[in-house]
């Protein structure tokens, strides 16, 4: 093996460690960690591990403390987001149920999220506990919001108003949720 | 005239006040922006600045600029947001949201949805507090003695006192009971985990006084044989398992009472989902 490779794969390694073992309360680790860990081209490191991981059906998702910038992101604004792995691929409902999810508790998420990205990204607690509360049974409503909170699905103010956290910016593909919720006709 | 200046002054803090409410409303509220007369409103503050001497009608005139910028900027970032592929009709997303079935909002959300892979690790402080606790911890033996095994007793209320403390409606005892079986049955069929549920599941409600109510009926459920208790002490997890039928309890089975607490603050722990 080159030394070249050598240190690639010994890299790769570390990367591995660094993204899957939750070290902190969030899982996924930041930038600036990242390059202290694994030296300043450590995004080379990344790709290499998303290529990897690819036939897994798990990726690397970078989180950026805000929106997504439109143009290739400064030293800054890597260094603050998060990386973490995320499946790659769909799952079944009967999957989601087997990590724990119920499916009263998926739904409750799925129509939290698309209700505050459809009132651009925040929206009052209690229109969206209204809403919920013609799905799920009207106790497990204000349960649910709770946990979505804990989970880092959900973030909620001093003013009871719901906006979309960091989790959901790393999971879920809003623009898609809400199109496929538009575009759905009922069977 | 000075009568009348002061009434007008007074009247522009007022105005000034609507104004500033208006905009915070807007700002906390997440309402449509373009609800306040941006134009309108400078006018107002254009009129009554030149009368403001002192440093509080001063501060007042500045906070209202101050909201009413804040609002300008949000009607901004509305324009930007509705010109985004991002944006949907609220109303229109809300409808469909209300008719579509739970199912099929699972469905489509398991189709976006890209859940974190993480692998949770034990570290040596917590390997270390593990053993103190373990070490600490009393022989099973000595453990049991505080809970006493005995016979339950079920004849301690009477029908009449459990109306009377409006934990009974005026129905006879064995109809609520059998009402209360059924709906064990049905939340378990539906809801629940391989025919059982969990036991702070089914008797939590809304109301303190509600989940007692229903806790002491899911007592006589079990001593009865309408349900068993399954406890895993090692996870803290109770379960309720409905009888398909009714098993009436036999004399020679040794029955055990569990003493379970439905304290006030339990239920509060329920509420916040740490139970």
């Amino acid at each position: 093996m080159s030394r070249r490779k050598a240190y690639y794969a010994g890299r790769l390694k570390r990367a591995a460690h660094l993204l899957f073992y939750k070290r902190h309360r969030k899982p996924g680790i930041k930038g600036w960690e990242l390059r202290k860990a694994l030296g300043s081209d450590y995004l080379k490191v990344l790709k290499l591990l998303d290529d990897y991981l690819r036939m897994l059906d798990l990726q690397v998702k970078t989180v950026f403390e805000e929106e997504k910038p439109a143009e290739k992101p400064s030293q800054d604004q890597l260094d603050k987001a998060r990386f973490l792995i995320t499946l790659r691929g769909e799952i079944t409902p009967k999957e989601a149920r087997m990590i724990g999810w119920r499916v009263d508790d998926i739904a409750g998420l799925a129509i939290a999220i698309a209700y505050i990205v459809s009132k651009r990204g925040k929206a009052p607690r209690k229109e969206v506990e209204d809403i919920l509360r013609d799905k799920l049974p009207g106790w497990r409503v204000g349960l649910n919001v709770d946990r979505y909170i804990r989970y880092g699905y959900l973030a909620q103010d001093e003013n009871e108003q719901l906006y979309l956290e960091w989790r959901t910016r790393a999971e879920v593909d809003q623009n898609a949720l809400v199109d496929l919720i538009l575009s759905h006709e009922k069977t | 005239m000075m009568q009348s200046k002061r009434e007008h002054e007074r009247l522009g803090r007022e105005k000034l006040q609507r104004i500033i409410d208006t905009c915070k409303s807007v700002e906390d509220r997440s309402l449509d922006p373009f609800l306040v007369d941006i134009k309108g409103n400078i006018t107002t503050v254009k009129e009554y600045f030149p009368r403001w001497k002192v440093p509080e009608d001063l501060c007042l005139d500045a906070e209202t600029v101050h909201h009413l910028a804040s609002v300008t900027t949000l009607q901004s970032e509305w324009v930007k947001h509705r010109s985004t592929s991002l944006y949907t009709d609220p109303f229109l997303l809300e409808d469909k949201i209300r008719r579509m079935e739970k199912v099929d909002m699972v469905k489509i959300f398991v189709k976006v949805w890209r859940p974190t892979i993480e692998l949770e690790q034990i570290s040596l402080r917590s390997i270390t507090e593990a053993i103190e606790y373990w070490d600490s911890l009393l022989p099973m033996k000595e453990r049991w003695r505080e809970f006493p095994l005995g016979k339950d007793e079920t004849g301690t209320a009477t029908r009449e006192e459990l109306i009377s403390e409006q934990i009974l409606r005026d129905k006879a005892f064995s109809e609520e009971l059998e009402t209360f079986w059924q709906e064990l049955k049905k939340v378990a069929t539906e809801k629940g985990e391989d025919g059982k549920v969990r036991y702070w599941s089914f008797i939590g409600a809304d109301t303190y006084m509600e989940t007692v109510q229903r806790a002491f009926m899911t007592s006589f459920l079990v001593t009865y044989g309408y349900a068993t208790l399954e406890i895993h002490p090692l996870e803290e997890e109770m379960f309720i398992v409905p009888s398909q039928k009714l098993a009436p309890r036999t004399g020679s089975k040794q029955l055990v009472s569990i003493p379970i607490s439905i304290s006030a603050e339990d239920w509060q722990k329920w509420k916040k989902g740490e139970l």
